[in-house]
């Protein structure tokens, strides 16, 4: 058989922050008391109406920028028809026609390498009720129903496990610079519908498509594709691709297969048609052109300049770009004048060190960029060690004070050039016999006479200054 | 006495004392009960309708009925459909609330076809409603309770909903007013939907001024309503001066001209003769009215049109009907058997006809050749009639092709070429116009109307006209005789 390749597309769901629910009043945030969150048009009652979310249209606008979408001129939703349980009106409102972004297209990194991915669409729509299923009852909770929903479409140009999921994670840390959705797989807001083939590698024409529905976490999605390039090449192998056939599959975590849920014939035929109840409204481009602005710069364009730009190794840039509060604190650190590198060295060390430990916002964290500054700055002109510096970084985190508050007459380094040959003409006076060694070649001494000065200073004396005295003096 | 009194009336007998709101109510319960027995106008009878106290507000005090597809809360609201035989619902819908923050008093809620889908009020599901001025004739649908209790005189207006020309059709079989304003003057929230781009709120008078001042008390943008506007720099009672000199209108050749119908029945021709005599009033009170031809092949389209976008969207908008959450749930161990039970119980054939219509047109295959062209042809015949308003002040015609019809059918045999008579008013629900029936005369003692149609958001004109026509004839105001 001829070398396989993988052809993947993805469908990514992805809930939005927002205060209320996209066409209902009700509020939209985590619950974890069920049908708490809900208005009388989230379960259907007869006369309510859809009355869309400002917010969300805004958000999901801004996610269609920066995938380089291209935005509609109008704004108007469609009904997709279908019964089931989770679904009080018997149809969810969604985009089909005319969707807030269509033919996109994003760089992703794999490993350290670049990625074009091309965007099909973006659409807006609502999520269903969820529902829970024991022995003999099924519970239907309305919290979810109509959470709004950002359905992304890529094309079918992803090739591996990897690049599937090497794109998922980019896209949450987009919506999450965006600030557009937690983002949180966890909590069930990332859901993914996997659409996967094989062809030879030399072949033009795609393979049977297979769509594995509803895998819930990045991992599921890594190990349903790998499952199934496994499952389509082995029958290819054994001369029974015909057996591979257009079906939706859905991914069992327990045992970590694919299953049968329905074959091409008996898809559904959703009825589209547009939503009557929601008038179409035009896009304005002033209001996109204010959209634009609010959409920060993203983490692989920061990640670059850090290290083209700043000098920053790969491994700290991408610490640093991970949030955006962490890059944006950086940045500002930048922006005060504190060395890149420097910066970076404080900030990948000892401030996430701490919100890691205390499970604090950098932006809650009382070492502001600027008092980051003022401790950089003192070391910086020898009045406190590196060592200090540690201290008084965290009695300022602690004590929630200044830094010059730390740095006083008794820690602070003598860096004082008289003072400190002062003491220094001292010690050459009181050790003769040392002297005359060292100046006879036993220049391993110096050391002891470094020694000599910080017993003397308790640890005060500034080590570079003192180096510099010692040397001059020594020679004689 | 009181019920057949018009709102104004009444509104000054209140005040003066001469009257409390507790008798009106009291009248108003009595006299439910009576078209109860006679005509089956009513799913519920509110007897513990309390008296509210009487304000500025000319509705105030005053019982009013209500269409039983409005959510009302805590009253039982069934669409007059077995699928919801048992929904009790907890919010009022806005135009009803609307007219409760000012005081008036819902009597009670009013039978229509099943969920308004029906043109004869035989459809509902408890049972038909006979037309006041002889109950062997049907009141026309689907607001055909609303319509019957105000001929009947049960109070001085009614809520109805229109979604092809169900106000306007039964006002004129009981030989009343009906007004459907511009879509979105009045919101939809909480009026159970058919067709949503087609529904519109309205109201069952005995006087257009009655029906101004009760539209004028429920209308405004809404937050819960997006195809709502703000509509408080319209003030329709106000705009009723009668002064329509120099207004023009037009009637469509191809519907109102006697010569396209050459087998007419004596009905028809003495309907259509009523109809220009009517015109002649109107032209001697200084209104202009031009003949019209329109291309025969769009009128003939407008039926079709509106069953192919009325079911499609009747289709999805009832698939909220399950059993699940509201409603008598069905018997089954399995959730689609559950589902299908309710609906196959619960649906009258007339409206599973629909949805089976309506899914048809909307399957792909199929959408492009039904539902999209009719949406086309819909556009088209908006475009037409707004060409023509730049030139008109509205459109009028006959309703119908003559006065109620049997329930039985009998002598009532359907003319050739009426089909387009009988269903023009759905041009005011394709292009959301304002529009308003009112009684114009007899033919064998019963009761026929005429329609006046105008642009959008030309309501106040559109008013103004029919009420300076309504004063040049002796209709107003009436109440129902039943004839032998």
């Amino acid at each position: 058989m001829k070398k396989q390749k993988a052809v993947i597309g993805l469908e990514m769901h992805c809930e939005l922050k927002s205060n209320s629910k996209v066409f209902s009043p009700a509020r939209n945030t985590y619950n974890e008391v069920p049908n708490a969150n809900i208005a009388p048009v989230d379960m259907a009652f007869p006369g309510t109406l859809p009355v869309v979310n400002k917010k969300c249209v805004a958000d999901a606008l801004k996610m269609s920028m920066a995938l380089n979408c291209k935005q509609p001129e109008y704004m108007y939703f469609d009904r997709k028809n279908y019964y089931y349980p989770d679904l009080p009106k018997g149809y969810q409102i969604t985009q089909m026609e005319s969707p807030v972004g269509i033919n996109g297209h994003i760089e992703i990194e794999v490993g350290e390498k670049l990625v074009p991915v091309d965007i099909h669409d973006i659409h807006l729509e609502e999520d269903a009720a969820s529902l829970d299923h024991y022995f003999d009852t099924s519970t239907i909770d309305y919290n979810r129903a109509g959470v709004p929903l950002l359905e992304l479409v890529t094309e079918p140009c992803l090739h591996s496990a990897e690049e599937a999921v090497a794109f998922l994670e980019h896209m949450r840390d987009v919506y999450k610079y965006c600030d557009v959705s937690e983002a949180d797989t966890k909590k069930g807001q990332i859901r993914c519908d996997v659409n996967i083939s094989i062809m030879d590698e030399d072949a033009t024409e795609f393979g049977t498509r297979v769509e594995v529905k509803n895998v819930n976490s990045f991992g599921g999605v890594y190990d349903a594709i790998n499952y199934e390039i496994k499952r389509q090449s082995e029958l290819k192998e054994a001369g029974r691709y015909d057996e591979v056939e257009q079906e939706t599959r859905r991914w069992d975590e327990e045992s970590g297969t694919t299953i049968h849920m329905r074959s091409k014939v008996d898809a559904i035929d959703y009825k589209y048609f547009v939503e009557p109840n929601i008038p179409k409204y035009k896009i304005t481009k002033e209001w996109l052109e204010e959209l634009k602005k609010e959409i920060p710069r993203l983490h692989l364009e920061r990640k670059y300049d850090y290290i083209n730009n700043y000098g920053l190794s790969n491994y700290d840039a991408t610490i640093l770009v991970k949030e955006k509060n962490v890059a944006d604190y950086f940045e500002e650190c930048l922006d005060l004048g504190i060395d890149a590198k420097v910066a970076s060295n404080w900030i990948t060390t000892q401030v996430l060190g701490y919100t890691n430990k205390y499970e604090v916002d950098i932006k809650d964290v009382y070492l502001t960029p600027k008092r980051l500054k003022d401790l950089t700055d003192l070391i910086s002109k020898g009045t406190i060690s590196s060592k200090q510096a540690k201290d008084i970084f965290f009695k300022v985190m602690e004590e929630k004070k200044e830094v010059k508050d730390f740095v006083s007459k008794d820690n602070a380094q003598i860096s004082d050039k008289e003072e400190l040959t002062k003491i220094i003409d001292d010690i050459i006076a009181n050790n003769p016999n040392q002297v005359e060694e060292y100046r006879g070649g036993k220049t391993n001494l110096f050391d002891y006479f470094v020694g000599q000065v910080m017993k003397n200073t308790r640890g005060k004396a500034n080590p570079v200054l003192t180096k510099e005295i010692l040397n001059y003096k020594l020679k004689g | 006495m009181y019920m057949d009194k018009s709102i104004e009336e009444l509104h000054e007998l209140l005040k003066e004392g001469k009257v409390t709101s507790k008798e009106l109510i009291k009248e108003s319960l009595v006299k439910s009960h009576e078209v109860q027995e006679k005509y089956n106008a009513f799913v519920t009878i509110c007897d513990d309708a309390k008296e509210t106290s009487v304000t500025d507000e000319l509705v105030s005090g005053i019982p009013f009925g209500v269409k039983d597809n409005y959510s009302t809360k805590d009253v039982l609201s069934t669409g007059s459909s077995n699928t919801l035989k048992n929904y009790v619902p907890f919010y009022t819908a806005t135009v009803v609330q609307k007219l409760f923050d000012k005081g008036a008093i819902m009597a009670n809620k009013t039978v229509l076809d099943e969920f308004g889908m029906g043109g004869t009020g035989t459809t509902g599901h408890t049972g038909i409603v006979k037309n006041p001025w002889d109950p062997k004739r049907m009141c026309a649908g689907s607001s055909a309770g609303s319509a019957c209790a105000v001929a009947a005189g049960v109070y001085p207006y009614a809520l109805g909903s229109d979604t092809g020309d169900s106000i306007r059709k039964p006002a004129a079989f009981c030989g009343i007013v009906g007004y459907k304003p511009t879509y979105g003057m009045l919101s939809r929230y909480g009026l159970f939907p058919f067709a949503s781009s087609l529904d519109h709120c309205g109201v069952l008078t005995r006087s257009v001024k009655d029906a101004a001042i009760v539209v004028d008390a429920m209308k405004g943008k809404d937050s819960h309503d997006m195809t709502s506007w703000d509509s408080s720099k319209i003030n329709l009672t106000k705009s009723l001066n009668g002064d329509v000199k120099g207004k023009k209108l037009f009637y469509i050749k191809e519907i109102a001209n006697i010569d396209n119908y050459p087998h007419a029945s004596l009905q028809l021709k003495e309907h259509l003769e009523n109809f220009h005599n009517t015109l002649d009033k109107f032209r001697s009170i200084g209104v202009e009215i031009d003949e019209v031809s329109i291309d025969q092949r769009l009128l003939n389209a407008i039926p079709s049109v509106y069953v192919v976008l009325s079911c499609a969207e009747a289709t999805s908008n009832m698939s909220n009907l399950t059993g699940i959450i509201f409603g008598p749930r069905g018997k089954s161990d399995k959730i689609t058997d559950m589902m299908m039970e309710h609906r196959t119980k619960g649906f009258s054939p007339l409206i599973k006809r629909r949805f089976v219509i309506g899914s048809y047109i909307l399957q792909k295959e199929n959408q492009e050749r039904y539902f999209k062209n009719a949406a086309r042809v819909r556009r088209l015949i908006v475009d037409k009639m707004k060409e023509l308003f730049k030139d008109y002040d509205g459109l009028i015609l006959p309703v119908s092709s003559g006065p109620a019809k049997f329930l039985q059918e009998g002598d009532d045999t359907i003319d050739e070429n009426t089909n387009v008579l009988e269903e023009h008013l759905q041009i005011g629900n394709f292009g959301g116009f304002p529009s308003i029936t009112i009684p114009d005369g007899f033919i064998n003692n019963l009761p026929v109307g005429i329609n006046i149609t105008g642009n959008c958001y030309d309501d106040s004109n559109v008013l103004n006209l029919a009420f300076a026509l309504e004063s040049t004839m002796n209709y107003k105001g009436q109440i129902a005789k039943e004839v032998k």
